[in-house]
């Protein structure tokens, strides 16, 4: 009995590497989120000491802009989810365009990013040698400035944490360019579309991580 | 001289089913990835015990004579970086557990082969670039890289040895990942979770800190260098950011580091203890969950070694607590081991010596370690060699005595060869009388209050005597290091050739040919017993019916 | 995972409906930033985005549907280490001015 060319020959049945490669991809998430995780505790511990100043911060970069982008990676998430469902019931050409429009949302994603870098570049608002934050009055208390050391750190940490996400977004773009490859070749069908929902998986965790990073960074103390 | 022992007809087994450098260095072969990963931690071993060397001459004398103290700086702080990173941490799951655990749950090859690989290659890459990091002016920060000085103050290579860890430490999350997802979906028919050898649990258990730990430190790596190159401040109080900060997230990694590399040494010696005392392991469930405790509780106690740093009082209370309760599952180990050799019938082969050592050198490391944890005595002990006789009683003489009694374990498996059972009993011995030689005289050291990573101690000049005898102890512990490299080699060639089953041990992995077959198994074994059935193996009608042959 | 044969019923609209409640807690999340809740706005804000989180983890990564509680236990593991790690060097931080 022929058994599926894409069975490894270590597994003895396609069950078996189905659930090993979605439990390695769950795992390795699990590890990202701790990777992750050491720079929430680092903006967790300066937030509680600094929080006049990383509100500041906070409120000089855009929200607008990071709303918008968290709705296009929701939406990213969506075509994601649509992109399985369309491998698990062959619909190729759904299949594929699905994949196209999740690389485009991530792809849309970097430029919206890529636009607040710039802002802050010319703000000077980019940790180094031309940093500068004076005169910038603490949210809900006039007359009191932003101490620019400690909004410094807050803007490391904003370029850090949104930095290592957007390089986990482009991974996720590369891992989505194979798929979409992969699935134009027609190599991916109900019974076997593996790549399609650990790579799914993954690029949800993408969307999860800047779930709350939003709020962090963006939303401090934006109330007037 | 013996003449080299051939077998007249070789089965094909993983070592010979292909030849040249390529089928080994593109292999997917789980034993042949353990076998490169032998290679390599062995060489790394003997750069950090060649720096420990360097170290321990210079202490010969009060005075700081050998070298000058930038460079003892970066002796100790190279035989830290090059032990735990690229020796300890690796050691047994990538050799012994690469090796065995497909072949014990009765599997073909792990989960993801060619991830074992890249495992390989990227500790390779790593390690690599610390060497030549080494080679260009060292690093001199102290194996823990604490800021400001790393980041602000020290003139070495830190951002280089930082990747050099950052990589080798994707190697362990990958090897993790792939024990893990191992362990879970490629146990033979038959293989339940209570069946499994204990060294599959301890490796397990490793494999958890290994995922969950190593990535806090990687980013950590990242911030250091991040602040190093662009002056941030996150780490540096001059411009707002707290040392203490980087001290929690480096040792949220490596407190639970510690026992990545102590778990699977105590998953060697539960093997060893239950077949050289032919019994089943005393309490098995215990010792199973236990090994999972120390896994989950090792993560709750970092701050103990942050206790004289400046974290919160309150804190130190909790942690210091914690640390007592971290014990436990350790000592409940101890228990089991003693009650396993009650009553059983003790053979006093080379690896059942290792493991001896390593029950007591180990129940000491870790009473000490109850020292260390109660608040009042660390103020005084810490920062000298109390400290560092504590967790080398831990590290060599816990986790390499387990490396060493599991290498001659599991040898006639991997090389299908017997070692020479006299010169390996003569070096267990000698390993064991050079470790106590060189470390015990440390704990005194240190009680008296002589601080760890000085090279002058000529204030001091009463504490030569115990030094002296420390680098004496050393050297005895070199030869007993060299030993076994030498025979092991020796046996390649000369060595009688093995049984399936030697040692007539319990496990699925001594059910197939030594050397094993590529795959393993001829068939896929069906799992029937109990884990540790010697009073089966040793029935006097028991026939040994091969399985997967 | 073939475990979506189970489901007669097409698991569209639910994918929709997740993904307009996402949206939804986007908007509100950037409204109510603008709106003086005193201490409760991180409280509101971090609120709404775990509820998005879980929605993403467990209708789109289809982790309520898992065929096993192993995926549960990986998520949770995770969740539960990350929090150790906040939790207490936060509790070494907020007890330091204490004495």
């Amino acid at each position: 009995m022929a058994h599926n060319p894409a069975l490894l020959h270590h597994f003895a049945t396609e069950q078996q590497q189905r659930n090993s490669a979605s439990l390695g991809m769950w795992v390795f998430l699990a590890t990202e989120v701790m990777f992750f995780g050491g720079l929430f505790c680092a903006y967790l511990v300066y937030r509680h000491w600094y929080f006049g100043d990383f509100a500041a911060a906070s409120k000089s970069i855009d929200a607008t802009l990071g709303a918008t982008n968290t709705a296009v990676l929701i939406c990213s998430s969506l075509t994601v989810v649509l992109a399985v469902w369309a491998a698990q019931t062959a619909r190729k050409s759904l299949l594929v365009a699905m994949l196209a429009v999740t690389m485009l949302f991530g792809l849309a994603f970097l430029g919206i990013k890529g636009k607040e870098y710039y802002d802050k570049f010319e703000e000077h608002h980019v940790p180094g040698a031309s940093f500068s934050f004076d005169n910038v009055e603490i949210p809900g208390h006039p007359g009191e400035y932003a101490v620019p050391r400690h909004a410094e750190i807050f803007f490391s940490l904003y370029f850090i944490m949104t930095g290592l996400h957007a390089v986990h977004m482009i991974i996720g773009l590369g891992i989505f360019s194979w798929l979409l490859y992969t699935a134009w070749r027609g190599r991916f069908t109900p019974e076997w579309h593996t790549p399609v929902e650990i790579g799914g998986l993954y690029w949800h965790f993408v969307d999860i991580i800047w779930i709350y990073l939003f709020p962090l960074l963006y939303l401090i103390d934006r109330h007037p | 001289m013996a003449k080299a022992i051939t077998q007249p007809v070789e089965r094909e087994n993983y070592l010979n089913k292909e030849y040249g450098v390529w089928s080994w260095l593109l292999t997917t072969d789980h034993k042949r990835i353990a076998l490169l990963y032998l290679i390599s931690i062995t060489f790394f071993f003997f750069i950090g015990g060649f720096f420990a060397l360097l170290i321990r001459l210079e202490l010969l004398t009060p005075a700081g004579d050998l070298v000058q103290a930038d460079t003892y700086n970066k002796l100790f702080t190279m035989h830290g970086m090059v032990m735990v990173f690229f020796f300890l941490i690796p050691s047994i799951p990538a050799v012994l557990g690469n090796f065995l655990v497909p072949m014990m749950i009765g599997a073909k090859d792990l989960a993801f082969p060619r991830i074992n690989l890249l495992s390989w290659y990227l500790y390779i890459i790593g390690g690599m670039l610390m060497l030549h990091c080494m080679l260009t002016g060292g690093v001199d920060t102290g194996w823990t890289f604490y800021t400001p000085f790393s980041t602000a103050f020290s003139n070495t290579k830190v951002v280089e040895a930082g990747i050099a860890i950052f990589i080798a430490g994707f190697s362990s999350i990958l090897t993790g990942l792939n024990f893990v997802v191992t362990i879970h979906r490629m146990r033979a028919p038959g293989m339940t979770w209570s069946r499994l050898p204990l060294f599959i649990w301890a490796h397990y258990a490793t494999s958890i800190i290994q995922l969950l730990g190593t990535p806090v430190i990687a980013v950590t790596i990242l911030l250091v260098a991040a602040e190093r190159v662009l002056h941030l401040g996150i780490f540096d109080p001059k411009l707002g950011g707290d040392p203490l900060l980087f001290q929690h997230l480096f040792w949220f990694y490596s407190h639970p580091a510690v026992y990545i590399m102590i778990l699977p040494s105590m998953g060697v010696v539960t093997e060893i203890i239950a077949c050289f005392s032919r019994k089943r392991i005393f309490g098995y469930s215990f010792v199973a969950f236990s090994s999972i405790a120390i896994a989950v509780f090792g993560f709750l106690v970092w701050a103990h070694h942050m206790f004289v740093a400046g974290i919160s009082v309150y804190s130190a209370l909790v942690f210091s607590f914690l640390s007592y309760a971290v014990a436990l599952p350790s000592a409940i180990k101890v228990f089991n081991w003693t009650a396993t050799l009650y009553k059983g019938s003790i053979h006093y082969d080379a690896p059942m010596l290792y493991a001896f050592g390593f029950l007591g050198l180990f129940t000491v490391g870790g009473l000490t370690g109850l020292f260390l944890a109660a608040l009042g005595i660390d103020v005084h002990v810490t920062d000298t060699y109390f400290v560092v006789a504590h967790f080398h009683y831990i590290m060599v003489g816990g986790a390499v005595m387990g490396y060493l009694g599991g290498m001659h374990f599991w040898w006639p498996k991997i090389s299908g060869r017997l070692y020479p059972e006299g010169w390996a009993r003569l070096a267990a011995l000698i390993v064991f009388i050079g470790f106590n030689l060189t470390f015990f005289p440390q704990f005194v050291l240190g009680y008296m209050g002589m601080p760890r990573r000085y090279y002058d101690y000529s204030h001091m000049p009463e504490f030569q005597v115990l030094n002296v005898l420390s680098t004496a102890g050393a050297t005895v512990l070199g030869v007993g290091y060299l030993l076994p490299m030498i025979y092991f080699l020796w046996s390649m060639r000369y060595g009688k050739p093995a049984s399936d089953n030697p040692w007539n041990a319990a496990g699925l992995e001594w059910k197939t040919a030594s050397p094993p077959p590529t795959f393993n198994f001829d068939v896929e074994p069906v799992v029937t017993w109990e884990a540790y059935n010697y009073d089966e193996l040793d029935a006097p009608h028991h026939q040994e019916v091969p399985v997967g042959r | 995972m073939s475990a979506h044969s189970e489901h007669a019923k097409s698991p569209l609209k639910m994918y929709f409906a997740v993904w307009a409640a996402l949206l939804a807690g986007t908007y509100i999340t950037y409204k109510v930033a603008f709106i003086d809740l005193g201490p409760f706005n991180p409280v509101v804000a971090l609120g709404i985005a775990s509820i998005k989180a879980t929605l993403v983890a467990l209708f789109f990564m289809h982790v309520y549907h898992a065929g096993e509680r192993l995926t549960k236990l990986v998520v949770i593991s995770a969740l539960f280490f990350l929090m150790l790690l906040l939790g207490l060097t936060m509790a070494d931080y907020a007890t330091r001015l204490w004495s």
